[in-house]
Order: structure tokens, then C-alpha cells, then sequence
């Protein structure tokens, strides 16, 4: 199937086109949020603190005085970015190991996918903490530790679903014309695990990026003051009684782009004929 | 009093234009009767016999008829009363029985619950008659063989498995679903033997499905061709072999070979129509060498001669020719001089011997053990034996794709080759290739051909783009393919298709050597002749030397030069197809000739443990 007629597969249902909607407007807000913010995200005001939604600040201020929309209209752009490029390095080295092992198979496979168990076992906001610990917070730090945690659940998915075809005849027959293991990877396998991989891309994502949010929650992802979802419910927490907005509007942005993301890769899924491993989640 | 019978039943997918799955299908049976449905994969057959018993499968629906089954119209009937016809009326026996087996429970207790459905006697009862069914199929151990799990048994006893569980409710009505595809010879012919005893003794009808005429010959009376999604022909069994009206029914008998007259025989050109596909006059018509004008009218399907019904303007009356004998490899060289591969004493096992299996003394049992032969320039070997005699096994440690555990496999000018492909260098990879059995696993399905052709090219020949292109065109052009294909997928192509591309693959290496993995098995019998012939003519033209591995002894007759038979893991006979055929020295080899020329049943004492089945 064309990429055109998949990408009508997925408009055509209904769940489909709202996803891709929410994904698209998301995008475009992120991007271009910092020419739209009608006040400076930073700016502090004693005499505005915990402004009700009006005229001027149609979200609301926050307890330092600053614009909630303006923020929250921010407020994706460092997540979506770390969650980005922390997907990248977990599709690459995940597949890549997951394949590898699935292709060569015996004592190497069982080592590996135990040691792969073995760093399953580790919560993953505890390795983050440790590693933040040693490096400091921000991007450079996260991108590596998420990309490495959230990784270890590629290496399942893409094992697995390049088991189905390495007992195949056409991997065999590759194997008796003597091709390189590069080769047979690449042109044989990774062509009918590619749906599959860019679906599980598309989970990976979202669950990164809600990753990134709950640890800059708990103050371990984006440093203040930037503006970032995470961020400003934390910020909100303790007025959240008071002055519901806000963690009300970080909160809706959050949760719409997950949303989002989940359903756009369903009807993803369901256009390229792949099934979504259920139970296979990094937690 | 009539027991079934169908009325123009017509069935076709929901969409409904064009060409139906099963097109006014009509006859009818008594107790006792018997029918076979005969046909290539796709004619509908199995969507026929389906619903005699009131199941149309989703997707498909009925356009028009019926099919009345002891007084009760089954396709419209509610679910309760189809339900309870099932069982003491109707019963089937599916297609494979492995599937149809449940995995995670013993087969007595399977049997057990299908009586108990349908209210048959009291607990106590049931036992006995479980265990009287197993004696009745002819199982071993009828007492304790219901405490086995599928996997327990062998494909013959699942098979007589699944027949105990279809007569356990006593039906009027056996149909029977291709009910010895991927047995073996010898198997075969003990279910045959076992299903017409058994109707003999209880007077039930039969409705058989199969691709193979020779199998109805032994199971019904009366046989009815199909072709895409009609009866063509209709007539008593002997008629038909004899005398076949229908140009279909004649092609397709002409396609079978014979172990009486070992030659490649002639194949159907062309392919057959897909269902939706426009629906005018006779479908055969494409494919028919005698279509007239008068072909683009639908030939009703009217009685030629006393119970002989056939669907044709003009029907052929004359006896089927014997196949010509085969002039091409007369023509040849002879094949002979230096063997191009030989193989000394091969043994292989499967399983590694672990080192607490040797403390207790438990030996890895063998499978092949001290095989020896050779090939010369241009020979084609064929390797013949039952399935788990070890002759894929053969192939694969000779290809390096499972190591042998002792013995040699000599490539001219390379010596001894290393076990595995991976320790073996790229010539000697290049001048020996594989080729699988189903070409539907053995090609990429996401590749284009272009891509399938390119990688031996590009892998042994270092051939660039251009290169490619015009190798890749001209291989088509060998295997009779269009070049327009190049750009295709696999899933685009018919299965004969397929395999034709899989030797282009093969081919394209310009090896020394092809190994052939039953390569035709998985094809229709109408397209299997066309892969013999080509397969003949490449390696007669290139002088590539072939070892051809398949159960069915008249294919490899009438392609191979030599034969070699293969009995647990030993050769017992090598020689000329000819001479093997005509005059079989070893014991094991004659049951084989004997079932191969007849269908006869195996003789009781020296059949393998397969066949225990």
C-alpha cells in the first residue's frame, strides 16, 4: 500500500482523523507558539497573582503572575523535543539489538534478553534519578537515560517481531546464498518489520513524553523557569483548590496530545494491517 | 429416499458482481451414495461441501438455491435445528486434521465431548464406544491410545482421530475434506482402505473433496469436476479416468503424472479466473485450445451419454491419449564423467548431545545415517522416501543450512566443504543453490522481483544497476515469465508463478548444482508439469547438475535420470528412474511402485512405523 492510500486508511475512521488533528495542531502549535504568545511566558507581576480567567489572561495567572496560556502554549516545546530525539536513540538501538539477537538466535539471544530482563526490573525514574544525579538536569542528560530506559522495551518488540520471519524460507534461503547478516537484516527482515516498528515508534513517543512531564513534576526534567507542562502542574499544585486553571489547561494539553498520539498510531496500525503487542509497556 | 440434495445452489462474496465462488451447483444422493468433488485450489469445492452441512463462511453468501439434507433446508434452517443435524445426520471430516485437534486435550476426552453434545448415551457407555471408535479406525492400543495428547500421534492417527470423532454420532452423511493431502503414500493408502471399509460396512453416504482424482477413484462412485466455482463434468468415476468429455477434466488428467509412462506430462497454459471477476460464457474457454466462438456462450451442463453430464458445446468421446514419451531428454547429453558433487557416508542428527545425556547413556538418534552418492554435470538425482525418512534432512546438511555429523559432501575442485554456510566461501555458496519448497515463504513478500532477482546478481557477480536490469530480464524470460513482472511482489503472482521466480533466484547464480526442496508439492497438479519442464530445460541447457528431493514417486520418475529411495535415514536403492520403476530390486522399494501404480494398499507386514497411522 502506498503511503497516500494508507494515510486515507487512516482519515477515512473517524478515531483516526481526530488523532492525526489533535497530532497536527499540536505540532503546529508548538512550532509556532513563540510568534503567537500574547504575553512574556516569564514575565512576573505582584498585583496579578492568581488572576481568574478574563479578558486580559484568558487562562488565568499563575502564583507568581504569569500568563497561563502563554505558558501553556509553550509548554510542549522542550518535552515534545527531549521525547523526539530520546524516541530516536531507543528505536535505533532497540531495533537494532532486538534484530540482531532475533537473527542470531541461540546463546547470544538467551544472554542478551536476560540482561535486557534484568534492566526491565530497574524502575526506570529510578535510573533517571541516578543519572541525573551525576550529569545534572536538562536535555543532555535526559535524551540518553530515556532513550536508554524506554529502549528496552524495543528490544522485545522488535525481537519479536522478527522472529516471526527469521524461520522463514526466503531468510533461510538469504542465509544459503551466503549474504552478510548486515544484508539479510536490512533487505530482508527490516522490510516486514517496518509497520510494526513505526507504530510501536509512535507509542514510544507519547509514553517518553509523558515520561519527561512526570519528571519535570517532580523537578528532575525541564529546569524552571522555562515554561513546560510538567512543570506547571507542579508549580499549580498547591493552589490547585484556589485557582483550578492553574494545573487545568497544562493538564488538558498534556493529555490531548497523548491522546492523540494513541489513537493516530491505532488507526495507524489498523491501515498497515499490525498489531499492537498489548502488555508490552514500559512502566 | 433421497437423503441430500443441492438445488442450483449458488454462492458468492458479499460484493456480488461477477464470477460466484460456487455457480448452480446441483445433484443429489441417497444412503449410500457416494460423491466426489474434484478440482484445483480456488474451484470452490470446499465451499461446497461446507454448505452441504449448512456452514458458508464469512464474507460469502448465498445468491441463490438450496441445499436440503434429510428433509430440513440447512442454509436457512435456524442454528438449533442445523445444529442437530449435525452430528447423527451429518458429519465432517476437515481438512487437516492437526488444526482441527485440540492441542491441550487428550483425544479420547475430545471424542468424549463431541458425543456428549450431541446426547449420546449414558457416561459409562461413551467410554466403551470411545474406545470401540479407535478399534473401528483401526488405531493401536484402542485402550489407552484416548490418554494421548495430538501431538502424541502421528499425521495418519490424527487423521484417523478425527474420522472416530465424525462416525462417533453414526452419520448418514461422511464429508470428507481433502482427506489425505500431506500424507504420505503409504498413509494414504491406509486411510483410503480404512474410509471405504467403512462405508461398506454401515451403508453411509460420502461426499469426498480432493484435489487428486486418483483418491476419489478409490472412495466414491460417481466424480464431478469443478472449475472455477462450476461442475463441468459429472459422471461415473471409471468413465471419467477413461474417457474424460470436458477439455477441462482431459487437461487436467493428461497433467497427472504416471508411473506407467514416466514423462514430464503436458501442463495447463494460463491460469484460472478469480472469483468477482466478469462472468461470460465458459470459464475453461482462455485456457481451451478447441474454444470456438460459440464458447462466449455459458454450455449448459447437459447428458452426453447415460448418467455422463458434462459442460462443454463440444465434448470430446475419445479415449484419453497415453502421454507421448518425452523426447528432450533422449536429445540431451548424456550425462556422466566426473561427478560435479559427491557425498560419502553422510550422517546428520538433530539435537546436540548434552553432557547429563551422556552421563545417563541416551543416545542423539540419527536420522540420516551413511548416505552416499553422486552427481554428475547435467544429471538430475531424484531422492524419494515418506515424510521423516530423512530426505529434506539430506538436503539441508549437503546445503550447509544443518550440519552433518559425519561424512563428506565433496564440491569438484573444492573438496570437503565445510559444515555450515557461514564457514563456506562465496564460490562455493555461488555454484550450489537452493530452492524451496513453497514459494511463498522462500520469496520476501515486500520485495519486488527486481529486488529478488538482483541479490544473487549483486551478491556473486558484483553486477551494477544495468547489469541487473537486463540479467534480471532475461532470467524472467528463461522461467517464461513477462518482464512487466519485474516490478511485481510475490502476493501479485500465481503459486506456479512463484516457484518459477524462485528458480529464476536459483539460476541466477549460474550454479553448478540446484537443490530442489519438493518444490512442486505445494503447486496444483495443471502447473506442477510446467515447473518439471522448466526445471529440466535449465539444468539440460546450463548442464547444472540437480538432486530433486519429493514424496511422490511418479514426479520424480518422470523427471529424473536416476533415483535414489531413501527408508529411514539409509538409501536402499539407487538406479535409473526407468529400470527402479519397472524393475524394483529392494522390498521397500516395490510397496512404493506398487502404491504409486494404483493406489493399492500397503502390504501388512514391512510397513514403516509411519504407517502404523
Amino acid at each position: 500500500m502506498s503511503a497516500r492510500a494508507v494515510l486515507r486508511t487512516v482519515l477515512a475512521q473517524r478515531s483516526g482523523a481526530v488523532g492525526v488533528g489533535l497530532v497536527v495542531a499540536h505540532v503546529a502549535l508548538a512550532m509556532a507558539a513563540p510568534l503567537l504568545v500574547p504575553h512574556d511566558p516569564t514575565a512576573q507581576s505582584a498585583e496579578m497573582i492568581l488572576q481568574a480567567p478574563g479578558w486580559m489572561h484568558p487562562f488565568g495567572t499563575d502564583r507568581l503572575g504569569r500568563d497561563v496560556l502563554s505558558r501553556a502554549m509553550l509548554g510542549g516545546r522542550d518535552a515534545m523535543l527531549i521525547a523526539t530525539l530520546a524516541t530516536l536513540v531507543a528505536m535505533v538501538w532497540g531495533t537494532g539489538l532486538g534484530l540482531f539477537v532475533a537473527l542470531v538466535g541461540g546463546r547470544l539471544d538467551a544472554f542478551a534478553m536476560r540482561i535486557v530482563d534484568a534492566l526491565m526490573s530497574i524502575p526506570w525514574v529510578l535510573t533517571v534519578m541516578i543519572f541525573v544525579a551525576a550529569l545534572g538536569v536538562g536535555a543532555m542528560a535526559l535524551i540518553p537515560v530515556l532513550g536508554f530506559s524506554y529502549g528496552l522495551s524495543v528490544v522485545y518488540i522488535a525481537r519479536a517481531a522478527a522472529l516471526d520471519f527469521v524461520a522463514r524460507d526466503f531468510v533461510q534461503a538469504a542465509q544459503a546464498r551466503g549474504e552478510r547478516r548486515s544484508t539479510i537484516l536490512w533487505r530482508e527482515i527490516m522490510p516486514n518489520v517496518r509497520d510494526t516498528l513505526a507504530v510501536q515508534g509512535a507509542m514510544q513517543w507519547s509514553w517518553i513524553l509523558l515520561g519527561v512531564s512526570s519528571l519535570s513534576f517532580l523537578g528532575l526534567g525541564v529546569a524552571p523557569p522555562a515554561s513546560d507542562w510538567g512543570l506547571m502542574i507542579a508549580d499549580g499544585r498547591g493552589v490547585m483548590q484556589l485557582a483550578p486553571w492553574t494545573v487545568l489547561w497544562p493538564m488538558t494539553m498534556l493529555s490531548s496530545l497523548i491522546v492523540g498520539v494513541n489513537l493516530a498510531a491505532d488507526a495507524f496500525a489498523r491501515a498497515l494491517g499490525v498489531d499492537r503487542a498489548p502488555g508490552v509497556v514500559a512502566t | 429416499m433421497t437423503l441430500i440434495t443441492v438445488e442450483t445452489l449458488s454462492i458468492a462474496g458479499e460484493a456480488g458482481s461477477g464470477r460466484a465462488v460456487v455457480a448452480e451447483a446441483a445433484f443429489s444422493l441417497t444412503k449410500g451414495q457416494t460423491l466426489g468433488i474434484a478440482g484445483e485450489s480456488g474451484c470452490g469445492k470446499s465451499t461446497l461441501l461446507l454448505a452441504l452441512m449448512g456452514i458458508v463462511k464469512p464474507g460469502l453468501v448465498v445468491t441463490g438455491g438450496g441445499v436440503r439434507l434429510a428433509g430440513t433446508e440447512v442454509l436457512t434452517a435456524p442454528a438449533e435445528a442445523r445444529r442437530r443435524l449435525r452430528g447423527p445426520v451429518v458429519a465432517l471430516v476437515p481438512q487437516s486434521a492437526a488444526m482441527a485437534l485440540t492441542p491441550t486435550m487428550r483425544v479420547g476426552a475430545q471424542l468424549l465431548e463431541a458425543m456428549e453434545v450431541h446426547g449420546h448415551l449414558d457416561e459409562k457407555d461413551r467410554t466403551g464406544r470411545v474406545k470401540s471408535l479407535f478399534a473401528r479406525v483401526r488405531l493401536p492400543d484402542p485402550d489407552g491410545i484416548g490418554e494421548r495428547y495430538p501431538h502424541e500421534l502421528s499425521g495418519g492417527q490424527m487423521q484417523r482421530v478425527a474420522i472416530a470423532m465424525a462416525l462417533s454420532c453414526a452419520p448418514q452423511l461422511l464429508l470428507l475434506d481433502e482427506p489425505t493431502t500431506g500424507l504420505d503414500a503409504f498413509t494414504q493408502a491406509g486411510i483410503l482402505d480404512l474410509l471405504d471399509g467403512l462405508r461398506r460396512e454401515t451403508g453411509m453416504a460420502m461426499v469426498c473433496v480432493s484435489h487428486d482424482i486418483g483418491v476419489l477413484a478409490r472412495l466414491t462412485a460417481r466424480v464431478a469436476v469443478m472449475y472455477a466455482g462450476r461442475v463441468v463434468e459429472d459422471r461415473p468415476v471409471a468413465d471419467l479416468l477413461a474417457r474424460p468429455a470436458h477439455p477441462y477434466a482431459r487437461a487436467l488428467l493428461a497433467s497427472v503424472p504416471r508411473l506407467s509412462a514416466p514423462a514430464i506430462p503436458p501442463s495447463i497454459p494460463g491460469r484460472p479466473p478469480a472469483p468477482g471477476s466478469p462472468d461470460r460464457g465458459c470459464a475453461f474457454a482462455p485456457r481451451c485450445a478447441q474454444a470456438q466462438a460459440l464458447c462466449a456462450t455459458l454450455p449448459p451442463l447437459r447428458e452426453i451419454a447415460p448418467h455422463a453430464w458434462v459442460a462443454c458445446h463440444r465434448p470430446k468421446t475419445a479415449a484419453l491419449p497415453q502421454p507421448a514419451p518425452d523426447p528432450a531428454p533422449q536429445a540431451a547429453p548424456v550425462p556422466g564423467g566426473a561427478p560435479v558433487l559427491s557425498v560419502h557416508d553422510l550422517s546428520v542428527r538433530y539435537g546436540r548431545q548434552g553432557w547429563l545425556g551422556r552421563l545417563r547413556g541416551i543416545e542423539v538418534p540419527t536420522v540420516v545415517e551413511a548416505v552416499s552418492f553422486e552427481l554428475a554435470r547435467g544429471e538430475i538425482l531424484g531422492l524419494v522416501g515418506e515424510s521423516g525418512s530423512g530426505k529434506s534432512t539430506i538436503l539441508r546438511a549437503v546445503a550447509g543450512l544443518w550440519p552433518r555429523s559425519g561424512g563428506r559432501v565433496e564440491l569438484a575442485g573444492r573438496g570437503n566443504l565445510p559444515l555450515r554456510t557461514v564457514e563456506r566461501d562465496r564460490q562455493t555458496l555461488q555454484r550450489m543453490q537452493v530452492v524451496f519448497q513453497n514459494p511463498d515463504a522462500s520469496l520476501n513478500p515486500r520485495q519486488t522481483l527486481r529486488e529478488i532477482l538482483a541479490q544473487p546478481l549483486r551478491l556473486y557477480f558484483n553486477a551494477g544497476p544495468a547489469e541487473v536490469e537486463a540479467n534480471a530480464r532475461a532470467l524472467l524470460a528463461d522461467v517464461r515469465l513477462d518482464p512487466v513482472y519485474l516490478d511485481r511482489r510475490p502476493g501479485q503472482l500465481s503459486g506456479g508463478e512463484r516457484q518459477r521466480v524462485a528458480l529464476a533466484r536459483a539460476f541466477a547464480a549460474k550454479p553448478d548444482v540446484i537443490l530442489c526442496d519438493e518444490v512442486t508439492s505445494a503447486l496444483d497438479v495443471s502447473v506442477q508439469a510446467s515447473v518439471l519442464a522448466l526445471i529440466r530445460d535449465l539444468c539440460r541447457s546450463r548442464g547444472t547438475a540437480c538432486l530433486f528431493v519429493a514424496h511422490d514417486l511418479a514426479v520424480v520418475a518422470a523427471l529424473c535420470d536416476r533415483v535414489a529411495v531413501l527408508h529411514h535415514g539409509r538409501l536402499v536403492e539407487v538406479g535409473p528412474a526407468k529400470t527402479l520403476c519397472t524393475q524394483p530390486s529392494h522390498d521397500y522399494t516395490r510397496q512404493l511402485v506398487a502404491i504409486a501404480m494404483g493406489h493399492q494398499s500397503p502390504v501388512e507386514t514391512g510397513v514403516p512405523v509411519a504407517a502404523t497411522a
